[in-house]
């Protein structure tokens, strides 16, 4: 198993003010923390209408030091493009765009232009922060809200029905130079990656999973380590891919049950031992297929 | 320099000698040569602009947002569907006041599939806030690309230069091609850089409250009435410089007419034959083009038209259960200039889908005019429609 080494500890510099609009326990505003931390002020945000675009205050002001352009659904990396195309033309090659969306943005609206700037391989770093739903807009189901979750718009009574799309596989399919997964409950890494992304020149894409507690029905302090527990279980593996290619784990995965890890969040509090059981064995055939290719060193 | 050459190529001239910095576009006819030619001239290096060609025009016009953010001059070009499929991010643009130039090719919305031209496509996005400039020659397309990278700048707003589909984009018409270091005095690069680092641009289309917003309506509509005072201006420094003024309108031979007709786009080169030819016969008849659609040139049409007995308004677009939209501009700008200046104003429907508009269909308009003149509610008709198959 390879390491992701870490020379520097996590950076001190602040680039997310206090005051921000988050809710309490909110892992897209650790995840944005973290990621800022990681990139340093060189950096110019663009993001679509999803919970980042309420988060970073009203105008005039914003929590974030560093520029954040809001766009419309869909736009995210057709923006980001722009700003780099802007950005090189003028002569400043260093500044990093960072391309921000959320789940809900990223797997659906937004897949098109990413789809667009992953096969153009735009020198830009696309982050999806996944709270497993559109959460900003109230909880609303989305091709990244797993099976059997409850929403507002896929209710308990006829929860989701489908997988979530494997939004990793999609953008290592175009083969990409860097993609990845990180949590908000293993900053380490998730600094280790950012800053592995900054110094690649092309396309970059970081999964960052990011617990929301309104939206999962859990207690704010809950977030970290429900992060931490889909690691564990491996709903949610850690690794990283370079060129669609070289599938590299970067953390162990005890293959804790899934079970625990389902029953403490309210939005699956409907699931019978039956269906709890059917999402132990697609996190199981989904962890083989991982392995696979982790395995196969290609 | 003296050249034959398509109006598509006069886009990309036009591009070329303003320097345009970023370009993005997604091809589609009857813009793919714009684009074509563009992305050569970048890979090239006569241009030395990025180009990126995106997967669609809602991306076309979200990157060309960044890249204006950022601080490049941008340009983009685009045709019907693809315009529609823009609409959301044209109003961001112009809110967000980015002086952003894009050629719009008037071509006819589907259903049915058709590459030929009306202004329907054009004219439905007449409220996102673009000013909007219509062309009728290939001089006049090269000379308006030039001026809008100009005007935009100047106002922070962004500029849609439109021109016919086929019958410019794809017509080849001798046109003089200005001289590389005069545009470039004409147009420095970019002055007012706005870029997403300064502290008056930080988050740029953040949620805003009531508490702001309606100002921000308010200075958008401030820059528009500018702009038609610096189109004037912008205008009268070109034509210095190189000799060709176009204006807000022209009127042509509108001095003691009686009947004046208003159109916009190449079919004002048809009516602009048919006056000449009806002069000749000693017929009263003008003609008022209209080049400036946004901000809409009021006061210029008032003066233009006021005392003027008959307008007839050829529109080669339809506003479904209203007018044809042109029409509908000129009686809304008209209405109030009293009794005797106020002139009975007719509203002809000749062209959405490119049905032909031939010298007899204006010949036809003009009949009918003269023939509604002897009915003293001739103002108050609907839109006749001319040329419908029976």
């Amino acid at each position: 198993m390879s390491q992701i080494v870490v020379k520097d500890r996590i950076p001190r510099e602040e680039l997310m003010a206090p005051g921000h609009l988050a809710c309490p326990g909110c892992g897209g505003s650790i995840a944005m923390r973290l990621v800022l931390k990681a990139l340093g002020p060189r950096t110019v945000a663009t993001g679509p209408a999803c919970c980042w675009t309420i988060l970073s205050g009203p105008e005039p002001r914003s929590a974030l030091g560093v520029p954040h352009l809001h766009i419309a659904p869909g736009a995210t990396a057709a923006t980001a493009s722009g700003i780099r195309a802007a950005l090189d033309a003028l002569g400043d090659t260093e500044t990093t765009v960072l391309a921000w969306a959320d789940a809900g943005d990223t797997s659906d609206a937004g897949l098109q232009a990413l789809s667009g700037a992953a096969e153009r391989n735009e020198d830009i770093l696309c982050v999806c922060h996944d709270e497993d739903a559109c959460m900003n807009a109230g909880i609303l189901c989305a091709p990244a809200t797993p099976r059997g979750a409850g929403t507002a718009t896929a209710p308990t009574g006829t929860p989701r029905s489908h997988p979530r799309k494997d939004l990793i596989g999609i953008l290592a399919a175009h083969r990409i130079p860097y993609a990845a997964t990180s949590t908000v409950a293993h900053p380490v890494d998730l600094i280790g990656k950012v800053q592995k992304a900054r110094a690649i020149r092309g396309m970059k894409f970081l999964h960052i999973l990011a617990p929301c507690p309104p939206g999962w029905k859990v207690a704010d302090e809950e977030t970290v380590d429900l992060a931490r527990q889909a690691v564990r279980t491996r709903v949610f593996p850690l690794f990283e891919v370079e060129n669609g290619q070289r599938w590299r784990f970067t953390t162990d995965h005890p293959g804790d049950p899934v079970e625990p890890y389902i029953r403490r969040q309210g939005r699956f509090g409907h699931l019978t031992p039956e269906q709890v059981r059917r999402i132990q064995s697609e996190v199981d055939a989904r962890w083989e297929m991982l392995k696979r290719r982790v395995e196969a060193g290609i | 320099m003296k050249r034959i050459i398509t109006d598509d190529q006069a886009v990309c001239w036009g591009v070329r000698l303003a320097r345009a910095e970023v370009i993005a576009a997604c091809p589609l006819t009857p813009q793919i040569q714009v684009v074509a030619e563009l992305s050569g001239l970048c890979a090239s290096g006569d241009l030395m602009a990025r180009f990126i060609q995106v997967e669609s025009e809602h991306s076309a016009m979200a990157a060309c947002i960044g890249a204006s953010s950022a601080g490049a001059r941008t340009f983009t070009a685009t045709s019907a569907q693809g315009l529609a499929r823009m609409h959301e991010l044209l109003h961001r643009a112009a809110g967000a006041r980015l002086p952003i130039v894009m050629a719009d090719i008037n071509r006819t919305l589907a259903p049915g599939w058709t590459m030929w031209s009306d202004q329907n496509d054009s004219h439905s996005r007449r409220d996102t806030g673009w000013i909007q400039i219509h062309c009728e020659s290939t001089q006049e397309v090269l000379d308006s690309t030039i001026q809008a990278f100009k005007l935009a700048e100047a106002v922070d707003l962004p500029v849609m230069v439109i021109l016919d589909a086929i019958h410019l984009s794809h017509a080849s018409e001798p046109l003089g091609i200005p001289d590389s270091a005069e545009v470039d005095a004409f147009l420095p690069g970019r002055a007012s850089r706005r870029k997403l680092d300064g502290d008056d641009f930080h988050t740029p289309g953040a949620p805003a409250s009531p508490v702001f917003d309606m100002e921000l309506r308010l200075r958008h509509q401030e820059a528009m009435a500018e702009a038609l005072t610096t189109l004037d201006t912008v205008d009268e420094e070109w034509g210095r410089r190189f000799g060709r003024r176009y204006g807000a309108i022209e009127s042509y031979r509108t001095e003691d007419a009686d009947l004046v007709l208003v159109v916009s786009g190449t079919v004002a080169s048809t009516a602009r034959h048919v006056v000449d030819q009806l002069r000749e016969e000693g017929e009263k008849v003008g003609l008022v083009k209209v080049r400036l659609f946004r901000p809409f040139p009021t006061v210029a049409m008032r003066k233009a038209l006021s005392g003027i007995p008959h307008v007839a308004v050829l529109d080669r677009n339809l506003s479904p259960g209203h007018s044809g939209i042109l029409a509908g501009e000129i009686r809304a700008a008209l209405y109030d200039l009293g009794p005797g200046r106020r002139p009975a104003i007719h509203g002809y429907i000749i062209g959405p889908g490119d049905r032909e508009a031939r010298p007899e269909t204006i010949l036809d308009c003009i009949a009918r005019t003269r023939e509604a003149a002897k009915n003293p509610d001739a103002s108050e008709r609907e839109d006749t429609w001319v040329g419908v198959r029976s």
